[in-house]
């Protein structure tokens, strides 16, 4: 049952958007409490995410930079668990419709069972997964698994990516293919530096990549960068910026409000005082 | 027993393999071609082997520990002495392998992560050698610990760069550099200092280690005509211990012991006993046991020696432990400590707190051993740099 809503939420979406580009935000489950969590994934959702990426916190997340690092750290000082994860999910999808992605590391999920994980991930109402140190090469320990349960396993492309791999990650994902921008972990950085390594490579991208939709990710801040990506895939993915702001304002008065105004700002481009 | 690991894809039995960001599969495809590439090429291993006599100091000696032995009155015991390496431990031999290997690949930055500073000396070392820029990442805590290995480095030219994360010990030190490569992987070669990491890392760097145990076959076979009956060497990541055996692993009458750091005790939560305390998972990409919660959180290690102080282990040697091949123990930092006072009373050979572990064990091993048998302990660094840990240990005793 839940393989129908699954394989159907990841996919109407982007039937749905037509040639509107799709805006993925990246939230850490428990971050900055993990009280937060569920409220703050509706409220990007009003305030115009179409879809939302719920990071599951690892001790040691070597493919993120120090934002999300932090946003990790601080989330299992809290305790969280994959309990906890599970349960954020299903009080999310028992008001919203919109796709969710959960985005982690292997080694807790083997822990939890990758069978079971997979299982209760696609029960509790997540759409898809990501894991990026599981490339494709690995990922048999877990994909049949994902697919029996209807859990989307999207894999991802870097700019030093062969054509002939590009090929084959569009083979083995399922919903959408992360294109990381550029080479590095995650992390904002100047909007030139994005858009020139996006333009190198994202020719190869699409000549390969056919199956799937793109999303890019990795290094976007503002609407700008947002704008320049999004007319050169399906759609644009923004994690570190929001977890730098929360971190800059939390717990002031407002800051919710301010994360909400720059997210507004991240999809339409509304002129925002939280976004310098 | 015929013993071929890893496979193609890089695994021993159920562990190692490849847990990366896809931004560094196509380096480490790249990797694989140029080291094999390199390994089947015969002037290359001419060169290494040339860098390993004329600079290194290389074969190390094969002591016979007379007082040691002495002082058990059982079987004989040796001390494969890889103390004597310029540097002062193993490290140097997987340093210039890996150095050597990065030239030829042509890469114009050479980056890596140290717990004790002996590989973060050994590549600086190299990469002094060659001329190469050097950017050793290493834990503020292990920089506090091993202050003298932080100057040796940086005398050698090496930027060393303190990590805050964490525990900043090398777990951390080593998501840095990991960092670091993915950032920069078309110029930067990461010389990973132990046989962990993602393939082919753990089969590199025991084959570049792989001239400890070489060496000494050729020697204990020439000083008593035969094999040894026992192998000790300490375990934290396992690159001096697997070096050590792995020419024997087919002797089934050879008995292996691999001594990990329990720290304060197994029992406790302040230890670095992977094998004896973790389970199966995957850190810093690869499959192996692992200290972890049940959430599958990576565990802070505890060990007194900080090139034990890591919360996992070489693939390999979670292979040997499944296949039972190697036996592993555990020693507290107490017992170590005990190791350190032995072996320099009795042989005037100050171990590194790492070797200190397989020293000790000998007051576990030796009872059970009879006249006439061997033992063959791997001395895998001197102990110059830890004695200010060594000093703090025995004033708190006092």
């Amino acid at each position: 049952m839940s393989q129908t809503a699954a394989t159907d939420r990841i996919a109407r979406l982007f039937e749905q958007k037509g040639e509107e580009p799709v805006m993925s935000l990246f939230l850490t489950a428990g971050f900055p409490r993990p009280e937060h969590t569920v409220e703050l994934v509706l409220g990007l959702e009003e305030h115009g995410a179409d879809m939302v990426e719920l990071g599951m916190p690892f001790s040691d997340p070597l493919a993120d930079g120090p934002s999300i690092q932090y946003a990790s750290n601080t989330a299992l000082e809290q305790g969280v668990t994959m309990e906890d994860i599970l349960e954020m999910v299903r009080g999310i999808r028992a008001r919203s419709e919109m796709p969710l992605v959960l985005m982690g590391y292997i080694n807790p999920v083997l822990r939890y069972g990758v069978e079971r994980f997979c299982r209760d991930a696609a029960e509790a109402g997540a759409d898809g997964l990501i894991l990026p140190d599981l490339p494709p090469d690995e990922a048999d320990l877990l994909a049949g698994h994902a697919e029996a349960h209807g859990l989307r396993l999207i894999f991802l492309v870097a700019p030093n990516t062969s054509d002939d791999r590009m090929r084959l990650i569009d083979e083995r994902s399922r919903g959408f293919v992360y294109c990381v921008s550029v080479t590095g972990v995650t992390g904002a950085r100047e909007g030139e530096e994005v858009a020139r390594s996006v333009q190198r490579f994202i020719g190869r991208v699409k000549e390969n990549i056919t199956r799937n939709p793109i999303m890019i990710g990795f290094g976007i801040r503002s609407h700008e960068d947002a704008r320049r990506v999004a007319s050169q895939a399906r759609g644009f993915i923004v994690g570190s910026a929001l977890v730098d702001l929360i971190r800059e304002h939390y717990p002031e008065e407002g800051w919710k409000d301010r994360l909400f105004a720059f997210v507004r700002s991240l999809k339409y481009g509304e002129p925002t005082d939280s976004n310098n | 027993m015929t013993y071929d690991f890893p496979d193609a894809s890089g695994y021993f039995g159920r562990f190692g393999g490849s847990f990366v960001p896809e931004t560094l599969v196509p380096v480490l495809e790249q990797l694989r071609t140029s080291y094999a590439e390199a390994w089947g090429d015969k002037e290359f291993r001419a060169r290494f082997r040339h860098l390993l006599r004329e600079y290194v100091g290389r074969p190390t000696a094969l002591t016979l520990a007379e007082r040691l032995t002495a002082h058990y009155g059982r079987a004989r015991i040796y001390l494969k002495r890889e103390d004597l390496c310029h540097t002062g431990a193993h490290k140097i031999n997987n340093a210039m392998g890996q150095v050597l290997l990065a030239l030829r690949m042509g890469k114009e930055r050479i980056i890596a992560e140290t717990g004790a500073g002996q590989h973060g000396v050994a590549t600086a070392t190299a990469c002094a050698r060659f001329g190469v820029p050097c950017i050793v990442y290493m834990g503020e805590e292990d920089m506090r610990r091993q202050q003298l290995n932080v100057e040796r480095m940086q005398l050698l030219g090496a930027e060393v760069r303190p990590v805050q994360s964490g525990s900043r010990t090398l777990k951390d030190a080593t998501n840095e550099a990991i960092r670091d490569w993915v950032t920069h992987p078309g110029d930067t070669f990461y010389v990973i200092g132990s046989v962990v990491g993602p393939h082919p890392y753990p089969m590199m760097v025991r084959n570049f280690q792989r001239v400890i145990g070489e060496e000494t076959r050729a020697q204990i076979e020439e000083a008593e005509g035969r094999l040894p009956d026992y192998m000790l060497a300490c375990i934290g990541g396992g690159s001096n211990a697997i070096g050590f055996f792995h020419p024997f692993l087919e002797e089934e009458t050879v008995a292996m012991y691999g001594l990990e750091a329990a720290g304060e005790g197994v029992e406790t939560s302040r230890t670095a006993a992977t094998l004896t305390r973790g389970a199966p998972g995957v850190l810093h990409g690869s499959m192996s046991y692992l200290l972890q919660s049940g959430e599958g959180q990576v565990h802070l290690a505890h060990s007194v020696s900080a090139g034990l102080d890591y919360p996992g282990i070489g693939p390999e040697h979670s292979h040997l432990f499944d296949r039972g091949r190697v036996d592993y123990r555990a020693v507290t930092d107490a017992q170590a400590m005990e190791g350190v006072k032995l072996l320099s009373a009795t042989e005037g050979i100050i171990p590194a707190l790492e070797t200190a572990h397989a020293v000790a064990f000998l007051e576990e091993l030796m009872p059970q051993t009879e006249e006439g048998e061997l033992v063959v302990l791997n001395c895998s660094g001197r102990g110059d740099k830890d004695m200010s840990t060594i000093t703090e240990w025995t004033g708190r005793e006092k």
